[in-house]
């Protein structure tokens, strides 16, 4: 068969057709025009028209958390890749796969500062797992296949591929993915046997033992979340997981502990600090998961199960660090413990158990329970009541309505959740659950916002009426940036710079003005009927102003600096000696 | 705590296409790694291969850290650290430029004399020498030299191969 000869763009299309790519999230421009008009004359891919690229990514990331799949943007050169980073960047520090498509000048302008010209790969170097500049048309296809391979395999991640607008007009030679072969890249996937063996030999002498997982865990497919079910059950050890990992482990079953980390739970923290193993499956020992570093489960054996390398004994040094996928290394542990007969201690797991049913006597998610205002904590358990039994999926901003969402709203699933966790990007929410609504058009997805993020991508609310993606909104309105005004409290003695949301829209009105559905609850008695209301609707997007205590404060918390034993449960705990002078330098 | 900052070389074969020392090195300054020499040249033309040397330090956490990160980048092929890999040989070449007549100038030939140096331009009243040896070599050469008219110095940073018939 002669080669086929097309164009640049008509080979992009192909490309993302031939890696099962069925959505792409962007917005056009000069410099990706010819790949829009490839678009226009197909029928395979769907296009969805955000309203910002920062949002283009955002959504993408929240398609891909929610489906495992990769992520497809398409930006113009200029400031449409630059408002792409932030979006990047953020699927960086989530790994997340993307692969994110960027117009450029035409080859010939390049570093002549020409018209919506960026240095693109040179800024999202760092912000990227990869980045690629295609000079040369006949490199298009391949460049992209490796673009996929890249964003999925290892430790997943955003890939850019910056498309100069001549090699998109241009004719070139078009390969299939299989005939794709990456050079250098090729992550370790199987662990090693010996490794898993010592880690099984110390798992089953523990006498205070936790499971510690993370994100790496939900990237590694449904199958290792399974696993890891299976594994915890039959070794009957407790566990607890970060932000990043919640769903790999159903939160209903009595070993799950709940969150961990800076407003995790407090048997959660006790469990890390007091634990004599510590078996970490795909988290990173991140800095709001330590807290104090040098107090950090102390006295404690380390084991470590990651993809990457380099996050091995990055932070923590480690007893026995396992390379590999997740979900492989669960397989060979669960092999190892049932081939070798391993049986935890018995004795000593259940005076373990005595201890952390103490701890979780305290019940530390507990709040002052009031009938003349609305507790943020208290909308969020009523939504939790109403969404049980219900196909739904959760995305937040960020900021104290994110950590109470992962306090109170439970998951039994992995890719349920989505939530910027290391970037921390407000305005994530919004365009991420209209990813996840156009993946799973006929399931319940609720954007857990406050009025601060809220407003950081609003204009993404077009798009979601544009696609009628009838995305729930669910604002927890305190008029503050809660975290801001949280922290001041806390460190800065209650001086409230900048963090009071000044001239805020009436959210019903604005909800109304694009034709979706607005929906407010002023008091306790009102926000049942409201999270009924935003339920019923299927057809458009809701905006619900909760109108909760502007005063609350997320707690547990463990203060910047603190260890998992410094714990403060309420505002009665003295924020004077909250935090010492060197954990205030700590973000 | 082991506290101890330790000096490393490290060799790194990567893919020689656009971007990839920029890589390396935002790598390094992004992480707030040192690098205190750093030498590239393509190594292999025909399989585009081009051989990083680079000269780092900082405590065994953070140069297996740096090993790690440096592994990571997808246009690596291999990373090895030649301090931890057993002996290995450490060459630097330097042209070093002194101007000055008289005694001074016959001192500083003699001295070039004494540490192997080449002259690789002459004129009536400045000499430039070339220099191969260790770091410390060079650094002495170019110690003596600042007393004896010194103009400019350029150094090519440490390349390093270990010893042995085994290859990389």
């Amino acid at each position: 068969m002669p080669e086929q000869k097309l164009t640049g763009a008509q080979i992009v299309i192909k490309a993302l057709k031939d890696q099962g790519v069925d959505v792409i999230f962007g917005y056009p421009g000069g410099a990706v025009l010819p790949i829009y008009d490839a678009l226009f004359q197909q029928n395979d891919l769907r296009h969805v028209l955000v309203r910002h690229e920062q949002a283009a990514v955002h959504a993408a990331e929240g398609y891909a958390r929610s489906t495992g799949k990769v992520g497809v943007v398409l930006v113009t050169s200029g400031p449409g890749a630059t408002n792409a980073v932030t979006g990047l960047l953020d699927a960086l520090c989530d790994s997340i796969p993307i692969v994110c498509l960027s117009g450029q000048v035409p080859t010939h302008l390049i570093g002549n500062d020409a018209f919506q010209e960026a240095d693109t790969t040179g800024i999202t170097r760092p912000c990227t797992k990869h980045n690629y500049l295609v000079k040369d048309v006949n490199k298009l296809a391949r460049t992209l296949h490796e673009a996929f391979y890249v964003a999925r395999n290892g430790r997943p991640g955003p890939v850019v591929v910056d498309l100069p607008k001549d090699v998109q007009f241009a004719d070139g030679i078009y390969v299939p993915p299989m005939e794709v072969k990456h050079k250098t890249y090729r992550p370790q996937v199987k662990p090693e046997l010996a490794k898993i063996e010592e880690a099984v030999e110390l798992m089953a002498n523990a006498k205070r033992p936790v499971f510690y997982t993370g994100g790496g865990v939900v990237n590694a497919g449904p199958m290792a979340a399974k696993l890891l079910t299976q594994l915890v059950k039959m070794t009957g050890f407790p566990i607890t997981s970060t932000l990043m990992g919640l769903g790999a482990f159903p939160a209903s079953e009595p070993q799950w502990l709940g969150m961990l980390g800076m407003h995790g739970t407090y048997e959660a923290n006790l469990s890390m600090y007091n634990c004599d193993v510590m078996i970490n499956i795909g988290a990173r020992f991140d800095d709001r998961v330590t807290g104090k570093l040098s107090e950090f489960a102390p006295g404690s054996k380390k084991i470590h199960v990651d993809i990457d390398p380099s996050s091995i004994n990055k932070n923590v040094a480690v007893d026995v660090a396992v390379v590999g996928d997740c979900a492989h290394a669960l397989e060979d542990m669960i092999r190892i413990w049932k081939a070798k007969q391993k049986r935890a201690d018995q004795a000593a797991l259940k005076q373990w158990w005595g201890q952390i049913e103490q701890w979780r006597a305290r019940n530390c998610l507990n709040y002052n329970r009031t009938e003349t205002v609305i507790k943020p904590q208290y909308a969020l358990e009523r939504l939790r009541e109403h969404l049980k039994g219900k196909d739904f999926y959760i995305t937040t901003e960020v900021g104290q309505h994110q950590m109470w969402a992962a306090q109170f709203l439970p998951f039994d699933q992995p890719n349920r959740w989505m939530t910027s966790g290391g970037l921390g990007t407000m305005g994530y929410g919004l365009p991420a659950a209209i990813g996840a609504q156009i993946a799973h058009p006929d399931a319940i997805v609720v954007d857990i916002s406050g009025e601060a993020s809220f407003l950081m991508n609003m204009q993404e609310i077009g798009t979601a009426v544009q696609y009628r993606a009838p995305v729930k909104i669910f604002i927890l309105n305190n008029k503050y940036m809660g975290m801001v005004r949280q922290w001041q409290e806390l460190l800065h003695g209650s001086r409230y710079s900048e963090s009071y949301s000044e001239a805020l829209p009436d959210f019903v009105k604005l909800a109304e003005a694009w034709g979706c559905v607005g929906l407010r609850a002023e008091t306790v008695a009102e926000v049942d009927g409201v999270i009924e209301k935003m339920l019923a609707v299927r057809d458009k997007p809701v905006i619900v102003d909760i109108c909760v205590d502007p005063k609350e404060n997320c707690f547990p918390m463990i203060p910047g600096g603190k260890a998992h034993n410094e714990i403060l449960f309420g505002p009665e705990d003295s924020p004077a000696d909250a935090t010492p002078e060197d954990g205030m330098v700590l973000v | 705590m082991e506290e101890k900052i330790e000096k490393h070389t490290i060799a790194v074969l990567v893919d020689n296409e656009p971007g990839v020392l920029a890589r390396v090195i935002g790598l390094f300054s992004g992480r707030g790694y040192n690098i205190e020499s750093l030498t590239v040249a393509e190594v292999d033309n025909a399989g585009h291969l081009s051989r990083i040397t680079l000269v780092t330090s900082g405590t065994r956490m953070i140069v297996e850290q740096i090993k790690a990160q440096l592994d990571r980048l997808v246009p690596v092929h291999k990373v090895h650290d030649l301090t931890d890999e057993g002996p290995c040989v450490e060459r630097e070449l330097a042209l070093v430029k002194v101007a000055g007549t008289g005694d001074r100038r016959i001192e500083a030939l003699r001295l070039a004399d004494i540490f192997k140096a080449q002259v690789v331009d002459a004129t009536l009243t400045s000499f430039v020498f070339e220099l191969t040896g260790t770091t410390v070599q060079v650094d002495e050469f170019i110690g003596l030299m600042a007393q004896l008219g010194l103009v400019e110095t350029s150094r090519t940073g440490v390349l390093a191969m270990s010893k042995g018939p085994t290859g990389f």
